[in-house]
């Protein structure tokens, strides 16, 4: 096994004792990158000299014997629509190319600060708006288990990067699912933290109430070191949480034993794939076994999320994205007038499914519209969380599968956007809630396609929310790798 | 100023825009102030970068809440920023953040003073935003529609900004201007703005319709703007009037129209409409999370509430004061004023207090372009000059000489009207000799007063007067003659 499938705690470890260092890691990181990038490709942009300075300064730092953080040297990737000060951040979108930030991102400043090496910024469905990163104006990314398949969206470029080993952690954003879906796509953890526990400012928005950072990681483990660098108060968000809140670290190891796990009736059934269900029916049962009490739990509220989370992200995204006019940076059209320069900038600038959203939150938040349609999605997102709050009286977490389906085809669901929409029902419900939940992957279908184990916690619940990933990663003993990294052995 | 076509009234309602004069912006730390280069004062917030986020100024809340208080508002426990969107070149983010449905302040009143009368002018709301930035149109004589460029400034970006909506309670451009006069005068009192007229930190926009005297219903409102002036503001609004009942009573009918108010020919002219109505799809910005205002906050600034000008005048009115100089102080300025207190703390009269504070002391510190900090003049000084008056130690007319000396740092008021030799000359003995030497010199007077002739007395005033230099006390004289021309042979 080569220094690109290292976890992160083991590559630190082997930092820590001189094994290799900062500069190897990297360069096993970039090679692995430059192997499988054309068939692959997950980065829009690899800074290949901004991580090479880093992984010195970091080599640098240890030879000194300075007092280094988990993350120091270790290369992460970041989805493209995380500002980096200088670096290229386009969103996959037209309307941002050759857009470079003046700033960094609050969780890039603290990955900076924590030593980590940047290794690039990967792929996404434009402005996060997708299930499957086909839409991206600079190409889709592919699915390294397999290349004829979609590696999830919107952040499938950070997920596949981690799965294929051309980082060994990244961050991407979870608006309805987005780090979830790819992550059991690809066969990698994903987190998605509770809504405020890690800062906006600098994650181009999507969905602003809905929108939140979180880790991929090749265990749940990383997953908690990468999800405590970037946690905490940033008094430049104003949705930030200033509280405090249980460290998950203390519990990983705490197995299972007297936790109440609901399953949630509502996330099964039609529509799932067989393989999916089995996988998240042994799952459970192995959690049973492990010592925990299972029960079901009901969340009619569910069947109503998809429809109003198609009314809330798109009416936010429709003031987050009016900014885009060409005025001040990115793409600018000619016009005769600015508001002519601005409409086919705009035209120009946005793919398909951009504009279509933006449509829909126009017309949702629009004057005679506005009480049918977003009006009613609020008040199913308060539905959601009162049905959620009953059910963690009975429940300490729930757990369903992330996916209804193992990855699909490329061009599959490409031109139906409601089949695509679909591929969210089982993450959209944190989203709208606020509370935390992660992926983790726990068998492989017919195909050998990764399946990824759901697990539902509530607000600030992520001690406990890891502590059961830590156990079913522990009872799935998933060890398989994509075949996209068995062909380069 | 034109009154009102009989049988018709007016129904005025007045929007006033107030910049806070904050440190910082209103959701960044860019320094709120105006001036420097054009882009100077700006951040990835206020020119809304991608990913930027904004963060309330709490010292701006702090203000308006002032404000809601002086205007007797109820304070809305908890409130919330909406997003008002259109697309506008000089609207970074293309959506302001601004209040919709639950404003910071609503239901107060505003009492104002036009000829003696007393009108209450309801206030619907006082609101927070942030300011737009400037356009400059380069080209065309720097209107919109012919300029060949326009250039951007962002300074005043996301500068704090108070709207005040007052209800349709103003029924005559006098009353509208009286209103807004108060306004400003509450504003200044309080220092949350320099409320200048002319460099748009105070703005007003009236809404003006007309109705049969007594009729139940309003008339179609027509929104006049551009009025940087109190005197354009009753101009605007009492030629939109005429304009309206003109347009009615030749069986027009009043379109619901924005028109500008050109200053030079007088009059308002209809804005070329933009296009489509103006849906603003107001919905709850979800980048800010709702505003507290509690008890203990608002108590923190009703501990700092400066006295308004309405309690001034009452203040001054039971001190004594007629309506036009306790109107006359109280829009002096804080110097005069505290001149005004310290006088009458000294022992002076208030009236004679008020009069000597706002008429020669202000027209002479105008005159001399200088004020009571640069001069000796102190309210004990006044006192003493006030005293004299009172014992006929000087005339009326020969305290303006010595207060003139008194201001020029010539010493006490005693002092300077004995080196000015402008004591009132009141020794009987002395004015006896200067009458009797009147009467030698002039004695046909005496014989014409005999013969009938009384007006003759004020000549011979007049002459003694004159020989002691203006100095004698003319009540003194008219009694010393009177004896004399009564008892001479």
């Amino acid at each position: 096994m080569g220094l690109a499938e290292l976890t992160i705690g083991e590559a630190a470890a082997g930092l820590d004792r001189g094994d290799l260092s900062a500069v190897e890691l990297l360069s096993a990181v970039l090679e692995r990158a430059s192997m499988t990038e054309a068939e692959l490709h997950a980065f829009l942009t690899i800074d290949r000299d901004g991580a090479t300075r880093g992984a010195e300064d970091s080599d640098r730092r240890r030879a000194a014997g300075e007092q280094l953080g988990p993350l120091d040297g270790i290369p992460i990737a970041l989805k493209d629509n995380l500002c980096t000060h200088g670096v290229e951040t386009t969103c996959s979108s037209q309307i941002l190319a050759g857009y470079r930030p003046p700033y960094d991102a609050t969780v890039v400043g603290r990955l900076r600060l924590a030593g980590a090496v940047l290794v690039g910024k990967t792929n996404l469905d434009e402005f996060a708006m997708g299930s499957s990163t086909e839409n991206s104006a600079y190409g889709a990314t592919r699915n390294p288990w397999d290349t004829s398949r979609v590696p999830g969206g919107s952040s499938g470029g950070s997920a596949a990067a981690v799965a294929v080993g051309s980082a060994l952690g990244a961050f991407g954003s979870d608006t309805g699912g987005s780090i979830r879906q790819p992550a059991a796509l690809c066969g990698v953890v994903g987190v998605k933290p509770t809504y405020g526990l890690v800062s906006r400012y600098g994650l181009i928005a999507f969905a602003s109430s809905l929108d939140q950072i979180g880790p991929f990681a090749r265990s749940v483990a990383d997953a908690v070191t990468l999800w405590e660098a970037v946690a905490g108060h940033d008094p430049l968000d104003a949705t930030s949480y200033r509280g405090t809140y249980p460290s998950p670290r203390v519990d990983l190891d705490k197995g299972v034993k007297g936790l109440r796990i609901g399953v949630v009736k509502e996330l099964s059934g039609e529509g799932f794939e067989p393989a999916v269900e089995a996988a998240t029916a042994r799952t459970v049962e192995q959690l049973a076994a492990a010592g925990a009490e299972v029960v079901e739990v009901s969340i009619p509220a569910v069947e109503a999320t998809l429809s109003a989370y198609y009314l809330i992200a798109p009416a936010e995204a429709s003031a987050n994205l009016a900014r885009f006019d060409g005025i001040r940076y990115g793409h600018r059209a000619a016009g005769a007038t600015t508001e002519e320069m601005m409409a086919r900038t705009r035209a120009e600038g946005f793919g398909p499914e951009v504009i279509r959203r933006i449509l829909l939150g126009t017309y949702a938040l629009s004057a005679g519209y506005y009480d049918a349609f977003y009006g009613k999605a609020l008040q199913v997102r308060s539905l959601l969380q009162a049905e959620l709050a009953e059910a963690y009286a009975v429940a300490d977490v729930l757990v369903s599968p992330t996916s209804p389906t193992t990855a699909f085809e490329v061009g599959a669901k490409a031109q139906d956007p409601l089949a695509m929409y679909l591929c969210d029902i089982c993450t959209i419900p944190s989203n709208l809630a606020g509370h935390p939940a992660m992926s983790v992957p726990v068998g492989l279908d017919e195909s050998g396609l990764p399946i990824g184990f759901q697990i539902l916690a509530p607000a600030l619940g992520e001690q406990v929310m890891f502590r059961v990933a830590a156990e079913v990663e522990r009872l799935a003993g998933f060890e398989a790798r994509p075949a996209m990294v068995g062909a380069l052995a | 100023m034109s009154s009102i076509a009989p049988g018709w009234e007016a129904v005025i309602g007045i929007e006033v825009h107030v910049e806070l004069l904050t440190e910082s912006k209103m959701f960044c730390g860019c320094p709120a102030r105006f001036g420097g280069e054009p882009n100077t004062n700006v951040c990835p917030t206020c020119l809304g970068l991608p990913g930027a986020l904004p963060v309330p100024n709490r010292t701006a809340i702090e203000w308006i809440s002032r404000i809601g208080l002086a205007l007797n508002c109820e304070i809305s426990p908890v409130s919330v920023f909406h997003r008002k969107n259109y697309f506008y070149a000089d609207l970074p983010k293309n959506y302001q953040i601004s209040q919709f449905d639950i404003p910071v302040c609503h239901d107060g009143w505003l009492e104002v003073a036009v000829d003696g009368e007393l009108v209450r002018v309801g206030i619907e709301r006082a609101h927070q935003e942030e300011d737009t930035g400037k356009s400059i149109h380069v080209g065309g004589g720097g209107r919109i529609h012919s300029a060949t460029e326009t250039l951007l400034d962002f300074n005043r970006s996301g500068v704090p900004l108070v709207e005040i909506v007052s209800k349709p309670d103003i029924r005559s451009a006098a009353q509208a201007r009286a209103y807004a006069q108060e306004l400003r005068g509450v504003i200044l009192e309080l220092g949350v703005s320099d409320a200048k007229l002319e460099e748009g930190s105070m703005r007003f926009d009236a809404n003006i319709s007309v109705r049969k005297t007594g009729a139940p219903e309003f008339g179609t409102k027509v929104e006049i703007k551009n009025m940087n002036s109190f005197r354009s503001l009753e101009r605007a609004i009492a030629h939109e009037i005429d304009r309206q009942v003109s347009v009615l009573e030749s069986g027009g009918r009043i379109v619901q129209e924005t028109r500008h108010w050109e200053e030079e020919a007088g009059v308002t002219q209809a804005m070329r409409t933009k296009e489509g109505s103006s849906d603003y799809r107001y919905f709850t910005e979800p980048d800010l999370v709702p505003m507290v205002i509690d008890e203990a906050w608002l108590d923190a600034q009703r501990a700092v509430m400066p006295e308004l000008p309405a309690q001034r005048r009452a203040r001054y009115r039971a001190m004594g004061l007629e309506v036009h100089a306790a109107e006359v102080l109280t829009d002096s300025d804080p110097a005069i004023r505290r001149l005004f207190a310290d006088t009458v703390a000294a022992g002076a009269e208030p009236k004679a207090a008020a009069v000597w504070s706002t008429g020669e002391v202000t027209g002479w510190l105008r005159k001399n372009a200088t004020s009571l900090d640069r001069i000796p003049l102190t309210g004990t000084d006044l006192a003493e000059l006030v005293a004299m008056i009172g014992s006929g130690a000087v005339s009326s007319t020969a305290a303006k000489d010595v207060l003139n000396g008194m201001m020029r740092g010539e010493g006490s008021a005693a002092s300077v009207a004995a080196s000015r030799d402008l004591l009132q000359v009141s020794d009987t003995v002395a004015l006896a000799a200067a009458v009797d030497e009147v009467l030698a010199a002039n004695p046909d007077a005496i014989d014409r007063f005999r013969a009938g002739e009384s007006k003759v007395v004020g000549f011979l005033v007049g002459q003694v007067m004159r020989s002691t230099g203006g100095k004698a006390d003319p009540q003194l004289v008219n009694r010393l003659l009177a004896d004399r021309l009564a008892s001479s042979p």
